[in-house]
């Protein structure tokens, strides 16, 4: 009950600006190809959906669903972003483990890092397509940049946070180097490591978009892009709707990793 | 195959830029196998300095700790500590910070799920294997701080203040584990203090240390019989012996953060 009256609380502005725009789109406020009403960018929406064909004999359900434009250009968009992290993240995690617990590695690295980490991905994208050419490897290249500096850069806190009361008992059990990244370090930066997934992510998934603008031709930011060329605006809010979905899945889903792997920690309820 | 532990004339100096601080001098004391000692001394004393260094935290400016006709350079799991802020793995349930010191040292899975149970046993902590510390009372994680050390097996035992956050009943109610496990096991004990009356409960004899620079005042043999009756005269007149030593100490301290303050 509670709960049915928190989501009602909480969809009350977003109807009342819908039925609002509406309103005017009906009454003619602003031209439909400018700004199209909500039920045209719905229905386009469904339309973007719905696979093209009907299901060939001997097709997949699965690949049948994922025939339509919208699921496959959301699955492209979510491989770029998953396989960039992955690449970005898995460089910055060791780099970021190392400089924290190293005063000499970190002094060796730190000032290349200071001069790279304010410059935005989207500035390397004419290096992306020089190096990388066209397809998803600029892209790869360009969202493991956008998600290498957050993770990194809360690795090396993380670590440096730890309390030496931890190392201390640990070196009392006899814990070796190696042991004592993996088991204690490693864990004791998890808290900041995954505050620093979460903006990696976050980075990650805008980068996707504007990379997808360039050098590839599916993805959801190829789609909006494209649709501008035929002055479809529905289908480019439509394209905008669903990167906001896709944002808040993704962000629900790290969120869901957080909260189990640190179950642990005090912050946390549940 | 236990050894005593030798403490060799040691000194410990701490350079800071205010100068030079003496924490320990001229420190003499063998620790016979299976005998339970309290440091007892007030706050600054270098009862934690003399104790880090037993375990190898931190190496004496001057002289040597010996075990096993060993000089003592690093910390090692012979000599298991418990620490006052229980310094309990966060991220592992009660049952892996139990079972971790032997998982680092290679033993076999079966023998530690063995162990472990043991020990869950020994403390009364069954019921709470898999919990996160973080879900546990003071009391509880000092249980846990204790089995975990206990699971090493190690023949010394050093404890720095270990029951000092917890509430009266649940000290008592942990001394009283403490004293049985003790008996039980045959561990040496080392036990840093500032409470008198812990130090004449627990310990077969008490060093009362002197404040800046820490050497021994009074090496003091406890020789009731347990368990101790807080209430007794016996008990009672060590208490006021000791606590006049202590007082002295303490004064001195005060004395000294006096003249600091002046000075700034
Ligand atoms: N790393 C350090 N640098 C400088 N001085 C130190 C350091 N560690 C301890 N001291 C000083 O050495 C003296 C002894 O400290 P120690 O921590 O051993 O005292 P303690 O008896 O354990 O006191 P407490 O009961 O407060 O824990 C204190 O005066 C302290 O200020
Ligand atoms: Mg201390």
């Amino acid at each position: 009950m509670r709960k049915i009256k928190d989501f009602a609380h909480g969809a009350l502005v977003p109807v009342l600006v819908l039925i609002l725009w509406e309103a005017c789109s009906r009454a003619g406020l602003f031209s439909a190809v400018v700004m199209p009403a909500p039920s045209a960018v719905a229905a386009k929406w469904w339309a973007y959906l719905l696979p093209a064909q009907a299901q060939e004999a001997g097709q997949s359900w699965l690949a049948w669903a994922f025939s339509g434009e919208l699921l496959h250009d959301a699955y492209s968009s979510l491989y770029r972003v998953i396989a960039g992290f992955i690449i970005g993240a898995g460089l910055a995690l060791p780099l970021g483990l190392l400089m924290g617990a190293n005063t000499r590695i970190y002094a060796l690295f730190n000032p290349l890092m200071q001069i790279l980490r304010p410059i935005p991905p989207i500035a390397y994208i004419p290096l992306a397509i020089l190096w990388f050419g066209l397809g998803n490897p600029p892209s790869f290249f360009l969202i493991a940049i956008g998600a290498f500096f957050p993770v990194l850069m809360n690795t090396i806190a993380g670590v440096r946070q730890v309390d030496g009361i931890y190392l201390r008992a640990a070196r009392n059990l006899g814990v070796g180097q190696w042991t004592m990244f993996t088991r204690v370090i490693l864990p004791a930066a998890t808290p900041y490591i995954l505050a620093g997934v979460r903006i990696g992510i976050g980075t990650a998934f805008i980068v996707v978009i504007v990379s997808e603008m360039i050098a590839v031709n599916d993805g959801l930011g190829f789609r909006i892009l494209e649709a501008r060329e035929f002055m479809w605006s529905d289908k480019i809010i439509a394209g905008m709707i669903t990167i906001g979905l896709l944002g808040l899945a993704i962000d629900t889903a790290v969120s869901r990793l957080n909260n189990h792997l640190l179950r642990w920690h005090r912050g946390l309820e549940h | 195959m236990s050894s005593p532990i030798l403490i060799d004339n040691v000194q410990k100096v701490f350079k800071t830029p205010g100068g030079d601080v003496v924490a320990l001098k001229d420190i003499n004391l063998t620790i016979q196998p299976g005998e339970f000692v309290c440091l007892l001394g007030p706050s600054g004393c270098g009862k934690s300095t003399l104790l880090n260094a037993v375990a190898g935290f931190q190496a004496p400016s001057d002289g040597q700790i010996v075990i096993d006709q060993k000089a003592i350079r690093s910390p090692g799991p012979d000599r298991g500590m418990v620490f006052q802020e229980y310094a309990l793995f966060p991220w592992m349930s009660v049952a892996q910070n139990i079972a971790f010191g032997l998982e680092v040292q290679k033993k076999e899975k079966a023998e530690i799920g063995l162990v472990v149970n043991q020990l869950l046993d020994l403390l009364h902590l069954k019921d709470f294997r898999d919990r996160f510390p973080k879900d546990l009372s003071g009391g509880m994680r000092q249980r846990v701080a204790i089995a975990r050390v206990l699971a090493l097996d190690s023949p010394i035992m050093l404890m720095d203040e270990p029951f000092g956050a917890l509430d009266a009943l649940t000290r008592r109610n942990l001394q009283d584990e403490l004293l049985r496990i003790w008996e039980k096991l045959g561990k040496t004990i080392l036990f840093v203090t500032h409470s008198i009356e812990e130090s004449i409960y627990l310990a077969d004899r008490i060093v009362v240390m002197t404040y800046r620079p820490g050497t021994v005042k009074r090496d003091q043999i406890v020789a009731m019989p347990r368990p101790r009756d807080p209430a007794s005269p016996a008990f009672n007149d060590l208490k006021r012996e000791l606590g006049r030593l202590v007082m002295e100490e303490q004064q001195r301290h005060a004395d000294a953060e006096m003249k600091l303050a002046a000075v700034d």
